[in-house]
């Protein structure tokens, strides 16, 4: 039996991002991870390091993701300077489109309440009528009525994030342990052990970060993540010469050239099928916001499933029952990276995850008794 | 969207998709036939209807023509220029067709589909071969067929396999032999060959009678032959723009216009892979082959597969099985019962074991050399993304457990070929690194869009 | 690279334009095979690297023949038959797109 200071269980953006953090922090941890096809949330991001619409009636979410944003720099210049990997990471503020009045008085609306909510950390957006939106992206349609602003988004490639932050893990001296499933797990208070076939490795401290796999595995270890998948597809055109660098919600130019858009949710279960339909949907949308878009050929496309819980706000928590435990669930890996890394993780290595993480409890969907 | 319903769609017009369309359409299936080309022919039997008679290209090229006027005249449906790019397990097919730079969308729903996209020339990954210069022998034969084009200057011919002594036959009599053949086939193979001869001998007299007739036209041509080569590569050169200069070889070297490659050809499995079929890796022919029954039927009832594309056994063999697809899909849509399949399958299957009777000889004899299965570090796997051999196998080390992470980690599979060319090099060096049997390596999971397609056509769907 | 078979009976020709030149390609020709029997070495450069390029396949497999054709970039130029008046260039890295 191999032991470890800690076992992070998933290797996809959140788990490569936490275990990555923990070995920083001079533990020696172990990603547990399953084989070459798998649900794997990772492959499917978008890019987006987005805090313009993250937390709308969840304060605690919106100042976790600004965090997040601010930590993301620190986060893509470390692992460059370790691995040599650049992330791509830019941050030139991200817009969301409007394409009748009715969406752009709604966007508005949101805009506002996301200020108000916003508190001590303060809010900052702007409304952008065409005019300005022209200048940032050209060609721009004449369908677009306006849109919001703010300077707190930005994008990179989630698969050099993913290969950085594993290439950074390993480089560290953390160990991957791929191509897994796991047999049996069983939790004491500050004893984790898990057997996969006849491998059996144990740890004082166990994070769960297998995405929608956390939701069968939760309660193995006093916790509860309730998650459910929801389809997101995506287009990528043919590499062109880069045309914009603002990012929008649903489109996006790499710096490799192709430009990405997205972006469906769909409510199909466990489906990574992909559908034409839905598909003309996202295209029709994208070249009615950028008509220039018509004549490019889209090359891949993909669909994958997002890790969604119930209200959409992240899930963290620590097992009362196993102190020891704890779980992490989202649905944006790439925008959570930076707190994952840099605040998520010292938390658990430090035993206990700081109190202003209380709201992000799984508690929160314990129906009160009737009284 | 308004859907078309038909109730059996072929994708390939090679000879196992024209024998299947012309059958089925016989059968009284309502058939449409779609090909990419905008002729009928395949690969095989490519250019076959505006081909000259007096080409030389061939008896076995032009067995081709009865095909495609049979196609012409049946019943059947008929779409060139029409590329498939998504088909739901449903028989749904997602088709663009092009017409001048105007792409137009459609989508078909079949009963049935018959995948019969053949083959393709299995990647020859050696030093150089990304130069401008360097192409495919199966290439050199498009452009005489469909163009009347031979190499101008200096061809060499490198590789093994039947094709080899064809093409270079098909030169020789067009008046462009090619200067040179490098034969890779090696003597350890020639042992492992004579076992699989005498059951070959009988039943494929002919095919054997009629290679070992090219070999000696070939010969007679007198057309410099080297054997048993080894460390073959393309030398480019600084001066002149960076295009082939010289081939070289373990022993030797010649300075060369074209460089014309081939190493067998292997399955077509882009579309069986995105369509999640189980595939298993052959070990004789060192390929990926879709899992299908005696009748080319999947484990999804609306596909079914036949020709090359289900495992390489050449043209007279893919007409057979595209027949007897057609036949099965009849059954499979009442228009005959099984004891009628059954029955008009046997003179069929009798023509097709003699047609099989050579595979393991031909398998065994032209096996790739190791270097060309498995290159070394610095070679290109992936073209498009320009990928290296070697840092497939740095990801393969940091933890990536088949060609899916692969991929994440290195961009290889993501250019515009979707992986068609570097699928069975990442599958078989991640093997090779990992130690692990190709089967559980696995393969890619290409997706839709199978074929480019703009997003003015598909945001066009909405309005069809 | 290619040149018209040495025996072949005069065919019917198409003019096509490569890079500039005008030349008369065999009808039922590719615009690949147009590029290669215009001489040029190279029909491309990579988007990635910028590496040269030339058709490898001719069947639709690889991408290496992307070409602009007609004034459309990255169009598969084996894939393309000869048309009169076409208008066949090299593809130069990225396709280059007027955002307007």
């Amino acid at each position: 039996m191999q032991r470890y200071d800690a076992i992070v269980i998933g290797g996809g953006l959140v788990g490569s991002a936490i275990a990555y953090g923990l070995q920083r922090t001079g533990l020696q941890a172990a990603l547990v991870d399953e084989g070459d096809v798998a649900f794997r949330a990772s492959r499917g991001n978008f890019g987006l390091v987005w805090v313009q619409s993250k937390g709308l009636g969840a304060p605690h979410y919106q100042g976790w993701t600004r965090l997040s944003s601010e930590e993301w720099p620190n986060l893509a210049a470390e692992l460059k300077t370790r691995t040599g990997i650049d992330v791509g990471h830019e941050q030139p503020g991200g817009v969301h489109l409007c394409l009748s009045d009715e969406e752009f008085d709604e966007r508005h609306a949101r805009m506002e309440q996301m200020r108000a909510e916003a508190g001590n950390f303060g809010f900052e957006y702007r409304m952008l009528g065409p005019d300005e939106l022209r200048d940032m992206l050209p060609g721009i349609g004449p369908a677009v009525v306006g849109a919001s602003w703010t300077r707190y988004d930005g994008h990179a490639n989630s698969l050099f994030l993913l290969h950085a932050l594993h290439k950074g893990f390993v480089e560290r001296g953390g160990v991957y342990i791929p191509n897994r499933t796991i047999d049996y797990a069983a939790a004491q208070p500050g004893d984790f052990r898990l057997g996969s076939g006849s491998q059996e490795i144990a740890a004082p401290k166990i994070v769960l970060a297998a995405g929608l796999g956390n939701a069968a595995l939760a309660p193995l270890f006093g916790l509860s993540a309730p998650v459910r998948p929801q389809r997101g597809q995506i287009l990528v055109t043919e590499r062109t010469a880069r045309l914009f660098e603002m990012p929008t919600t649903t489109v996006r130019q790499t710096i490799e050239g192709g430009i990405m858009i997205g972006d469906s949710m769909e409510d199909v279960g466990f489906d990574t099928s992909q559908r034409p339909d839905v598909m003309a949907m996202m295209a029709e949308r994208a070249v009615r916001s950028f008509p220039w878009l018509a004549e490019l050929q889209v090359v891949r496309a993909w669909a994958a499933l997002r890790v969604m819980p119930p209200d959409g706000t992240p899930i963290y928590d620590e097992s009362v029952k196993f102190p020891g435990a704890f779980t992490a669930n989202c649905h944006s890996g790439v925008t959570l990276a930076g707190a994952h890394a840099n605040a998520f993780a010292p938390m658990v290595a430090a035993g206990a995850l700081a109190p202003e993480m209380l709201p992000f409890s799984a508690r929160r969907f314990d129906v009160p008794a009737a009284a | 969207m308004t859907i078309e319903r038909i109730d059996f769609a072929v994708i390939g017009a090679g000879p196992a998709g024209m024998a299947a369309a012309v059958l089925a359409a016989e059968l009284g299936l309502d058939t449409t036939l779609i090909d990419e080309q905008d002729a009928p022919g395949g690969q095989i039997y490519r250019g076959i209807e505006r081909a000259e008679p007096g080409n030389n290209l061939g008896a076995e090229y032009f067995a081709g023509l009865p095909f495609a006027a049979a196609l012409r005249q049946s019943g059947a449906a008929y779409l060139p220029g029409t590329a498939v790019w998504h088909i739901d397990p449903d028989g749904t097919l997602s088709l663009i067709s092009a017409t001048g730079s105007q792409t137009a969308s459609r989508t078909i729903r079949a009963r049935r589909i018959l995948l019969a996209t053949g083959a393709v020339e299995r990647p020859v990954p050696i030093p150089g071969w990304t130069l401008p210069g360097v192409m495919t022998a199966g290439a050199a034969q498009i452009m005489l067929k469909t163009a009347g084009l031979v190499p101008s200057g200096r061809a060499v011919l490198a590789g093994q396999g039947p094709l080899i002594w064809l093409v270079a036959a098909q030169l020789a009599r067009a008046g462009a032999p090619p200067a040179l053949i490098l034969e890779t086939a090696s003597p350890a193979n020639y042992r492992f060959a004579a076992h699989r001869l005498p059951a070959a001998l009988w039943p494929a007299r002919r095919a054997l009678a009629k290679g070992l007739g090219l070999i000696r036209e070939v010969k007679r041509a007198g057309i410099p032959i080297v054997r048993r080569v080894t460390g073959l590569r393309a030398i480019g050169g600084a001066r002149g723009g960076q295009r082939l200069q010289r081939v070289a070889w373990n022993g030797g070297e010649l300075p060369a216009d074209l460089l014309l490659l081939h190493e067998g050809v292997i399955p077509n499995t882009q579309i069986s892979l995105a369509l999640q079929l189980e595939h298993r890796w052959d070990a004789a022919q060192l390929c990926w082959r879709p899992v299908a029954d005696a009748w080319g039927a999947t484990a999804l009832p609306a596909v079914s597969i036949a020709g090359d594309s289900g495992g390489i056994a050449g043209a007279e063999a893919a007409a057979l099985t595209g027949r007897l697809a057609a036949l099965d899909a009849a059954s499979f849509l009442d228009k005959i019962d099984p004891a009628e399949r059954d029955r008009r399958a046997r003179p069929l299957r009798r023509a097709l074991r003699r047609e099989l009777a050579i595979r393991p000889f031909l398998d065994a004899l032209y096996r790739p050399p190791r270097a060309t299965l498995v290159p070394q570090d610095d070679i290109v796997a992936c073209r498009c993304e320009e990928v290296t051999a070697g840092q497939i196998r740095r990801a393969a080390r940091l933890g990536a457990q088949g060609p899916n992470q692969a991929k994440a980690f290195t961009r290889c599979g993501m250019g515009p070929c979707q992986g068609r060319i570097c699928g069975s090099i990442v599958s078989q060096v991640m093997a090779d690194t990992l130690r692990r049997p190709i089967q559980e390596v696995g393969a890619y999971r290409p997706r839709a869009p199978y074929k480019p397609i703009t997003l003015g056509a598909l945001a066009g769907l909405q309005n069809e | 690279m290619f040149r018209r078979r040495p025996d072949s009976a005069p065919a019917m020709t198409v003019l096509v334009t490569v890079e500039g030149r005008d030349i008369r390609v065999p009808e039922g020709a590719s615009a690949a095979a147009a590029m290669l029997l215009a001489g040029l070495d190279h029909t491309r450069e990579t988007p990635v690297g910028g590496a040269p390029r030339a058709p490898y396949c001719l069947m639709g497999i690889c991408f290496d023949c992307l070409a602009e054709i007609g004034g459309v970039a990255n169009r598969q130029s084996c894939m393309v038959t000869v048309a009169p008046g076409m208008i066949i260039r090299r593809q130069h890295g990225k396709r280059l797109v007027a955002a307007e």
